[in-house]
């Protein structure tokens, strides 16, 4: 009589389903960027640091990139900030940072009390950049390649080892590609 | 106010920290009450907000969650709905930046077949099963 | 020494309630009264230690001990003593001990009222619900003791969360938890009836009132729920369909197909493996809703606090409690078949469609909630299921039970023939139409095809439930309890309809800007917000505004909502303030300053909205009607016959 013995196949696969969902390493927030693959929006907004300068991922072009996702209201990306200024040490892409939903002179602040790991941090002001990126947190951590397209989104703080083992194997075969 | 979502958020209570809707101001085509001057496009611009998932609060539309995000994503609907955008080129708008994620109710395609159907499937299933009890039984002899 | 007393009492309980389980299992398996004996006694020593690990924790909560972790992370001296209780249930460990609590409460009431059943049956029910207690108990002490030390203690707790500082959320998870735990009874019915090797129509008569009453508190913990969601979060959402909400949802479903084939069981004797199965299901589905909830594994509006171990342990017990019933089904369930004709068009056959809908329905939410899941394990990416998704899942199939509902009542048991009653079924379902469209029409002056299909099913239902009972009463004839309850209860899901479809066809929300002495007009009402001011709560400021309604220049009301800001957690909180009469609800919620005085607001016109709970309540009620049925109270035989086999030996296994 195998139709008795459907309830319980039933629940086999629900146990199944169950039992991944307690994979410790499933972040149930994450949402895959449509972006990957894509060309990565362009923006052209003022530099935290001085209101003056334009900072424009246009004259990035042809090089590949990290754009870092912060705000000073953002408690993960103090945690992240150390690591970042680690990476920014080894001079292997330029960082550049974008200034979420902040205040310009606590930005200002943060970045002479803490250090600055970026090599220019652009300030979005009303959010639009940001949703041009698909931001919905921070930090998120995006990998632009050589041809100007998105190909990696990490959110949650970056720390050493996924700069190790997420980043440096993307950007390598990135230059290999673009060489 | 901040956005919480890639934080692991704090432990031990019921997480209900994405509170009630709140209201953007923005410039431009809006009355005294904030409404937009064209009431087609108000209603308009109320029924995409309310199909719209906010990404921090996942399970919040934009019109109902007050964090900073979904307001700007109002201004965004609002500032499309006025320079004449069609609801599907609004939709495409949000679905290129969020994905397919950011609404409600997936769009109908190949993948998303077994969620729209399901309802279908289960009454076309309910039928058949009912009709085979149903016919098996009015066999049987009424008395026990 | 209150949270070691707790402690140790709950300790007690455990070691009690596994006793509870061995011999009563054992005792009946081997034949051995005195074994038997125990599990009763067993039962009430379990209740009196769980009470008394309750009581430890109400005490710590009521004496701001914060050297008590988890008074410390969920209450505060300055909360009102009112939450201060409530507090205990507000977060996870606590919800835990309420559960375990509310458990005994059931085991003692089946120990109490099940004397009059066979020895061996009643000795493995409380056997099976021993074990399942035993579970909660062990899960408590072992991931999630509330009685944990905090030390040093802290100066003053961190508060409970200001939006569960109300009282319909007070009330809810008790009321809901009732129901929850309730289903256990029927489950250790069925894992008892299936471990006997014996299920016949007397089984269906005992199981029957046990699941209405564990039902009838369901019905007002999902009502409480949607009620609180409704004027506390703001929005002035009725229903979500968040997985939290879907959780309770789909037992819920599952125990009201329950309550349908066990009176087909009961009468016929028939659809007993299928009975059985949905005793299981009722109850599995309260365990994997309580999965769902406290694992993190879904994202949602309202989850507990996750943390792996609690989720594995939860999955591990889920695996031994279902999948231990379900295997029990697949050995016994197919020796169950018995012969048993009906016509169509009879009462059998419209008790199955009424199975075969709620439990597609059960089904198709269950699917719902957990595709994201199915679809994120099978890399396809990440999908949303929402509203959009789940009104169809639940509109295709409700409608078309509603119909069968409205013919459903007036068929006779075996025959395809409506009782002499239901002749003016077919005129009153014209009447319904006419009646829904004019109300549109009059009313509300525009016509919604979800109104008039919501409008038109739901008076069909409550004409055709005061049917029998009018008849009944105009030819002075008795009407049973149980019948009466039924009517009531279907009078309930009508009302439920009218308020659903209408709400969901008419109601209007705006948020707007308003500037003091500005006004806003939806539905004929003129919203004026006169002045903000601030007010002083027990533990909150808050701006209360002023906003007088008036409707062609008469007054109507004077609303003061309030934003509220509590001192201890530094969070705001919306605190709407609504105008209730029988046909509508105007509501107004503050959402932020706007800067120059000006506030921005949520006004909505809720039409019909009370009638969602009011259906809801008088389905409760209905179910408590029926469940006092002259048939449901079991009379005690003399001592001798306790022991005795049941009367009936034909429902022996296999030759029924």
């Amino acid at each position: 009589m195998w139709k008795f013995l459907l309830p319980f196949a039933a629940f086999v696969a629900l146990v199944v389903l169950f039992a991944f969902g307690l994979n410790p390493s499933r972040d149930i927030h994450a949402l895959p960027s449509p972006l990957i693959g894509k060309p990565a929006p362009e923006f052209a907004l003022t530099d935290v640091l001085d209101p003056s300068r334009v900072v424009s991922n246009a004259t990035l072009k042809g090089q590949v990139y990290v754009l870092n996702v912060w705000g000073t209201w953002c408690v993960a990306c103090r945690q992240e900030h150390e690591a970042l200024l680690a990476i920014a040490q080894q001079h292997v892409v330029p960082i550049i940072g974008l200034d979420y939903m902040d205040e310009r002179e606590k930005a200002k602040q943060w970045l002479t009390q803490l250090g600055n790991p970026y090599n220019a941090v652009a300030f979005d002001t009303d959010g639009r950049t940001a949703i041009d990126w698909g931001v919905y947190g921070a930090p998120e951590t995006y990998l632009v390649d050589g041809k100007g397209r998105v190909i990696f989104k990490f959110i949650t703080p970056m720390t050493a080892e996924v700069w190790q083992h997420e980043f440096l194997p993307r950007i390598a075969a990135a230059r290999r590609e673009g060489a | 106010m901040s956005v919480q979502a890639h934080l692991r958020l704090s432990a031990f209570a019921l997480l209900l920290a994405c509170g009630a809707f709140a209201h953007s101001q923005s410039a431009g085509s809006l009355d005294a009450n904030g409404q937009l001057e064209n009431p087609a496009l108000q209603a308009r611009f109320e029924r995409i907000t309310k199909e719209l998932r906010c990404l921090v609060c996942q399970n919040e539309s934009i019109a109902d969650s007050n964090v900073e995000l979904a307001s700007d994503l109002r201004r965004q609907v609002r500032e499309m709905l006025i320079a004449g955008r069609s609801d599907d080129a609004i939709f495409k708008f949000m679905t290129d930046r969020y994905g397919e994620f950011v609404r409600f109710g997936p769009p109908l395609s190949a993948k998303t077949l077994l969620i729209w159907g399901a309802p279908f499937i289960a009454l076309l299933l309910g039928v058949f099963i009912i009709y085979r009890v149903a016919r098996n039984r009015s066999r049987q002899p009424l008395d026990e | 020494m209150a949270p070691e007393l707790g402690i140790f009492a709950l300790i007690l309980a455990f070691i009690l309630s596994l006793s509870q389980a061995f011999f009563g299992l054992t005792g009946a398996w081997r034949g051995k009264p005195v074994w038997m004996a125990v599990a009763r006694p067993a039962v009430t020593g379990q209740f009196v230690f769980v009470v008394m690990a309750f009581s430890c924790l109400v005490y710590s909560f009521v004496n701001n001990d914060f050297s008590v972790l988890y008074v410390a992370r969920n209450s505060n001296s300055q909360l009102p003593l009112f939450y201060k209780v409530a507090a205990l249930w507000g977060a996870h460990e606590g919800s835990l001990l309420l559960w375990i609590l509310i458990l005994s409460i059931w085991s003692v009431a089946v120990a109490a009222f099940s004397r009059a059943l066979p020895l061996t049956f009643s000795s493995r029910v409380l056997g099976v619900m021993g074990l399942i207690s035993a579970g909660f108990m062990l899960f408590t002490l072992w991931t999630s003791s509330p009685f944990l030390r905090l030390i040093p203690a802290a100066q003053d707790g961190a508060d409970l969360n200001p939006v569960l500082q109300d009282f319909a959320l007070a009330i809810h998870p008790p009321m809901l938890y009732t129901g929850y735990v309730g289903f256990s009874v029927a489950f250790a019915f069925a894992c008892a009836a299936m471990l006997e090797g014996r299920l016949d129509q007397n089984w269906a008569k005992w199981t029957r009132p046990w699941t209405i009453f564990a039902w009838l508190f369901q019905t007002i913990g999902i009502a409480l729920g949607s009620w609180w969601a409704y004027y506390e979060l703001g929005w002035g959402g009725w229903w979500f369909w968040d997985p939290v909400e879907n959780a309770s949802f789909m037992p819920w479903l599952a125990g009201t197909a329950l309550i349908h084939s066990l009176s087909v069981t009961e009468k016929r004797g028939i659809f007993k493996s299928w009975t059985l199965l949905l005793a299981i299901f009722a109850f599995s589905l309260s365990l994997v809703g309580t999965f769902l909830v406290r694992s993190g594994v879904l994202v949602s509006v309202h989850s507990f606090a996750t943390d792996p171990t609690r989720g594995l342990y939860i999955l591990a017990f889920l695996v031994l409690t279902i999948g231990g019933s379900l295997t029990l089904y697949a050995w016994r369930a197919p020796k169950l078949y018995a012969a048993g004709g009906f016509e169509l068009f009879s009462r059998e056959f419209f008790l199955l469609v009424n199975n075969v809908i709620l439990a597609a329905v059960a089904a198709l939410v269950l699917w719902g909630t957990l595709s994201p899941l199915v679809y994120e394990l099978l890399g396809v990416g990440k999908i949303s299921v929402g509203p959009p998704v789940f009104a169809v899942m639940f509109l295709v199939p409700m409608l078309p039970l509603m119909v069968f509902m409205a013919i459903g009542m007036h068929s006779a048991w075996r025959r395809g023939k409506l009782t002499a009653t239901a002749k003016p079924l077919w005129w009153l379902a014209g009447a319904a139409v006419l009646l829904s469209a004019s109300i549109q029409g009059l009313v509300f002056g525009e016509l919604h095809w979800l109104g008039l299909i919501g409008f038109s099913f739901g008076f069909w239902i409550i004409f055709s439930a005061l049917l029998e009972p009018l008849r009944r009463l105009r030819q002075k004839q008795t009407l049973t309890a149980a019948l009466l309850g039924m009517c009531i209860a279907h009078l309930g899901v009508g009302m439920f309809a009218i308020g659903a479809s209408g709400v969901e066809s008419y109601k209007i929300e705006k948020d707007v800007s308003l500037k003091p002495g500005g006004s806003f007009r939806i539905a004929g009402y003129d919203f004026k917000f006169l002045s903000a001011a601030n007010v002083r709560g027990p533990n909150y400021d808050a701006v209360q505004a002023e906003v007088q309604v008036t409707r062609g220049g008469k007054a109507v009301t004077l609303l003061e909502p309030q934003k509220r800001h509590f001192w201890v957690q530094q969070t705001s909180n919306s605190k709407a303030a609504i105008s209730v009469n029988w046909a509508r609800d105007l509501f107004v919620a503050m959402g932020d300053p706007l800067g120059d005085n000006a506030w921005s607001m949520r006004i909505q016109y809720k039409p019909l909205v009370r009638y969602i709970w009011l259906g809801a309540i008088v389905m409760a009620l209905g179910g408590l009607i029926a469940a006092t049925d002259r048939r449901y109270r079991v009379k005690v035989p003399a001592a001798a016959q306790r022991l005795a086999t049941p009367p009936d030996p034909n429902a022996e296994l296999g030759s029924a």
